[in-house]
This record gives C-alpha cells, sequence and structure tokens, in this order.
C-alpha cells in the first residue's frame, strides 16, 4: 500500500520554516527536576497586582466583547501619551496606533504589510528568533547581517549598507537587544538613519525591551531626523510591566503603513483581547512606578551577573539593555549546545545556546537574569564548577 | 536616588545581602559598601536584621492584640513620657501615637489571651497619664511587613523560552 505523503502538500516556505534551536534543550531541561533556569525570555515578576486587579474588574463589569479593530480607544490614547513621554515621539491615536496581540503579531503584520515577494529585508543578529520566519512567511528574503562579540553585538551603518541590494525593502532592528541584551549608541542609530534614507530603505524597529535600558537612555529610532514616517515601531507590555502572557503590544507609524496593518489585523486577528486592552491601560495609567521598581531590580541583579561571569572566566561584554547577559564561552573549547547540553545535564542550570539566535551567537550563551538574586547566584556558582572541568 | 536610600531598599528587602552582593549590585566597590552600611548601623538608621516568621506554622501560642490607649498628654513632653513608658514593656511589640479616636496604638504579644489581659490591667491601663484602653485581639493575620502569610505564588513560567 502505498502512503499519501501529506507534508508534501504543505506550502513549500512553511515546510522550510527551520525548527526552533530550543526545543531539544527545553526537552532536555523539562525533563529534569532541581533545574534553575536562566533560559527563559520573560520578566520573574508577576503582573502588578493594580494591573491583574483592574482586568479583573472589567469582567466583572461585563467586558467581554470585541474592541474597535485598532484597540479601545482609551488605550490607544494611552499609548499616545506614554510613548511621547518616555520615547518622544508623537503619534495619533486615531490612525497612527494599532493595538496588537504582543509585538509578534506586530512584527508579522508589519511585514505583510510591507513585503512584496522577493523583498529583501536586512535582519542583523543574533535576533529573536521569529524573525527570520517571519520575513520568509510574509513572501520575503531574510538577509542576516552578523554582528560580532568584539562589537558588543552592535550592527554598523557600513554593515547595513553593504547589505543593501536593489531588492531591499526593510531593515528591521531590535535594541536593547534580544538575546545579547546590546544597546546601540545614538550617534551609531543617526548613522543607520542616513543610510535608510539615502537608499530609501524602511525601518521596523522593534522595541520592546526599551524601557530595560540601563547606562544609557533609549533612542527611539522614529525620534530621529526623517525617520518617523519611515519608520514602524513595534512596542508591547511584556517586559516594561511583566505582561508576556496577556498578549498585547502596538504599533505606531504613519496612517498608511498602520491602515494597511489595521486592514490585515481586521481580517485575521479582528482585536486583541479586551481582558489584556483593559489590563494594558491601567499599567499605562497607574503602572509606572511598577514598572520603575522592576527595572530597578534588573539592573541589580545584571551587575550580580557581569561580575560573576568575570569571576568564572566567561569574558562578557557589558550589556546596557533587556535582561539578558551573553557571555563568551569559546575559552571553554565547548561549542554553544555542548556547552548548553553539559549545563543542564551536569550543573542542572538552564541557558539557550546563543547560536539558536543565529550563527553568529556560535560561541556564547544566553543568561536571563529575570530570576532571583538567590537563584542567580547559585546558577552561576554551578556554571563556573562546569567552565573549570573544561580546558 | 541617594546611595544610603538604595542600600536601605535592598536591605530592607532582604537582609541577608553580603557587603560584596550589596557592592556589585549599586556598583559601589566593596568598602565603601561596608562604610555605609556601619554608619547606617551606627546612626541607629538600620534598627536590626531579623526573620521575618509566620508563626501560626509551628504549633506556638501566640496571641496578638491591638490596644487603643488614650492618654492625657503632659506639658512640654506631650505623649513621648507616657509612649516611653509603655515602650520598654518587652511584651510592646510596636506603639504608635495615632491621629483620630484614641492616641497611642500598641501592639502587644502574649502567650494567652490571659495574659495579654492581665498586662493591660496591671501595667498598661494604671500608668500616670493613661486614661483608657480598649483591646482588640488579632484573630488571624494575612499580611505582615508587605509579605503575604499564605504560600508563595511559585514560578509558573516555562523552564526555556526565546
Amino acid at each position: 500500500m502505498t502512503t499519501y505523503n501529506w507534508a508534501d502538500r504543505l506550502n513549500p516556505t512553511v515546510r522550510e520554516v527551520k525548527p526552533s534551536g530550543i526545543r531539544r534543550f527545553f526537552d532536555m531541561a523539562s525533563e529534569m527536576k532541581g533545574v534553575i533556569s536562566l533560559g527563559v525570555g520573560e520578566p520573574d515578576f508577576v503582573t502588578p497586582w493594580r494591573i491583574r486587579e483592574a482586568s479583573i474588574y472589567a469582567l466583572e463589569k461585563g467586558y467581554t466583547m470585541y474592541t474597535a479593530n485598532s484597540g479601545l480607544p482609551e488605550l490607544r490614547r494611552e499609548i499616545s501619551r506614554f510613548t511621547a513621554d518616555c520615547f518622544g515621539c508623537t503619534y495619533d491615536s486615531n490612525s497612527e496606533v494599532l493595538v496588537t496581540v504582543g509585538v509578534s503579531e506586530g512584527l508579522d503584520l508589519a511585514l505583510r504589510a510591507i513585503v512584496a515577494p522577493g523583498d529583501e529585508i536586512i535582519v542583523p543578529e543574533p535576533c529573536y528568533v521569529s524573525y527570520q520566519p517571519c520575513v520568509a512567511l510574509a513572501g520575503g528574503i531574510p538577509v542576516p547581517v552578523p554582528t560580532r562579540g568584539e562589537d558588543g553585538f552592535v550592527v554598523t551603518a557600513a554593515q547595513i549598507e553593504a547589505a543593501i541590494t536593489p531588492r531591499t525593502k526593510a531593515l528591521l532592528l531590535c535594541y536593547p537587544n534580544n538575546p545579547t541584551g546590546a544597546v546601540i549608541s545614538r550617534a551609531e542609530l543617526e548613522a543607520i538613519a542616513e543610510v535608510c534614507a539615502t537608499h530609501d530603505i524602511l525601518v521596523i524597529s522593534d522595541e520592546i525591551y526599551a524601557a530595560l535600558t540601563y547606562e544609557s537612555e533609549h533612542t527611539c529610532f522614529a525620534t530621529l531626523p526623517g525617520m518617523r514616517d519611515r519608520t514602524i515601531l513595534l512596542q508591547g507590555f511584556s517586559k516594561a510591566f511583566a505582561m508576556t502572557g496577556w498578549r498585547v503590544g502596538y504599533a505606531l507609524g504613519n496612517t498608511d503603513f498602520i491602515g494597511a496593518m489595521t486592514k490585515i489585523h481586521q481580517f485575521t486577528m479582528l482585536c486583541a483581547p479586551i481582558t489584556a486592552q483593559m489590563a494594558a491601560i491601567e499599567a499605562l495609567k497607574n503602572g509606572r512606578e511598577d514598572m520603575h521598581r522592576m527595572v530597578n531590580q534588573y539592573n541589580h541583579r545584571r551587575r550580580l551577573c557581569l561580575k560573576a561571569c568575570q569571576e568564572i572566566g566567561l569574558p562578557c561584554f557589558n550589556p546596557g539593555g533587556a535582561f539578558y547577559v551573553f557571555p563568551d564561552i569559546r575559552p571553554t573549547g565547548l561549542s554553544s549546545e555542548e556547552f548548553t547540553e553539559r549545563l543542564i545535564k551536569e550543573e542542572k542550570v538552564a541557558v539557550v545556546p546563543g547560536n539558536a539566535f543565529g550563527e553568529c551567537g556560535e560561541g556564547y550563551i544566553r543568561c536571563s537574569y529575570a530570576a532571583s538574586v538567590d537563584n542567580l547566584t547559585e546558577a552561576f556558582k554551578r556554571i563556573g564548577r562546569l567552565v573549570q572541568r573544561t580546558p | 536616588m541617594d546611595v544610603r536610600m538604595e542600600v536601605l531598599e535592598l536591605l530592607a528587602e532582604n537582609a541577608r545581602l553580603t557587603i560584596e552582593q550589596l557592592a556589585t549590585m549599586l556598583d559601589l566597590d566593596e568598602q565603601e559598601a561596608r562604610r555605609l552600611v556601619e554608619e547606617l548601623e551606627e546612626s541607629h538608621t538600620i534598627l536590626g536584621y531579623r526573620t521575618l516568621v509566620n508563626w501560626d506554622k509551628v504549633q506556638k501560642e501566640r496571641v496578638t492584640a491591638l490596644i487603643e490607649v488614650k492618654v492625657t498628654p503632659q506639658r512640654d513632653v506631650g505623649f513621648r513620657a507616657v509612649a516611653e513608658r509603655i515602650g520598654r514593656f518587652p511584651e510592646v511589640k510596636s506603639l504608635h501615637l495615632m491621629s483620630g479616636a484614641y492616641d497611642l496604638a500598641v501592639f502587644i504579644e502574649g502567650r494567652t489571651m490571659q495574659e495579654v489581659a492581665f498586662f493591660v490591667a496591671t501595667k498598661l491601663a494604671p500608668i500616670d497619664g493613661v486614661m483608657s484602653t480598649t483591646t482588640h485581639f488579632v484573630l488571624q493575620t494575612f499580611k505582615k511587613e508587605g509579605i503575604l502569610l499564605e504560600e508563595a505564588d511559585g514560578d509558573h513560567r516555562l523552564v526555556m523560552s526565546p
């Protein structure tokens, strides 16, 4: 009997999307007891109670219906105010703000709105695991630009310019960066802006970690001269307000871009969940102090992790944002995956191998400091023991 | 923020932080951190380092009461003289001057209700200047020093995520 190969019927683009490099280690760590995980890409804080309580209240009051496609008007107004206050960019809450189901949806919408078949999207690496698949699924061609540890994993205007071809449509930026924690200077961003203007390249700027910037002021790409209308700015509540599971974020941009994204969103998603939108309103109105408290704690732990890396002999550049350190494990002679596997099996500490975020992440591991001080201290002690046992 | 405030906030949250951790977390050198903590201790800004215990977890008999005390204030010293007198009893765990219907809020701990009642009747009420006392026994404690007494929520996150 011949068996029918259903996989042949799949969209080849989907078939060719590579599975996440994290899966194998996730399974490994999940099967063990007593694992300390520094492998989690989300805050260890639960959503502040005032935000949860506001959302419970909204449920009690019967807010269980659809909202406007672009999101609750009050939320859009608060978003507009918040981004003006915190990042100095102003958007009209009626036509330039779209509430999305997390930045993940915002990114997908932005790409689908601008990518025509065969368009190239420049993606500096290491980067969040979904960037390349999302570009491909939108019919585009991801063009990875590797950054180097020696440069603090910051992409340069020259590297971007070198990657531009006549088919380049956009640049996809993410600073502060997941997985490296790198931030980018205003000067470098200005140089990048100039390249984008010269070559007429659009920019999708994923600034989900903007609130988690520690030693410098975050520069919002859209605030650079001439960049506002060229940029689709993606933001969300997950990291700043510890609201990952609520799935709520937003996109900001000119009316053409936001209009096009809203069109896709309206037919594919309809709207972001109202319960999450209600929570998001409370976060923006009354949650800033909670946000600052959490950011302050991340900063304390960031310094602990950096010092710990130093003490156990793993070089690590100073990450100015997000909640990750990205130490160089090449002195151990192990590959990222070998190191990660041995770390889980021998010391029960979970981290993510750097190569899961792009080839240039090879030789590094991502350690999240969204973990308690006690867990961080113990985890780095264990990492140190493994480092001792390697050449 | 003033670095002394940062030291205090960190230690108020977790008194077990070592000087080394404190120094790293606040980007200070260890000597500087040690000096700051010593100064705060000497100036009695840091009053002590204690453990928060949920006594309900152990079978120890323990009764807490809030005593509302009305006091006749005295010339020149106001409520201070009476407050000092009351505060020196080890049974008194905390003591506050209040606005409103009464003057001093006195938190007392004892092994039994009788013990607390006996203390109020024989030690607190007879003090010169104390006009009246009203005793309220605590039935259950839900939150103490900013910490909910029930089990913590736990970490529900996936062990690994991008």
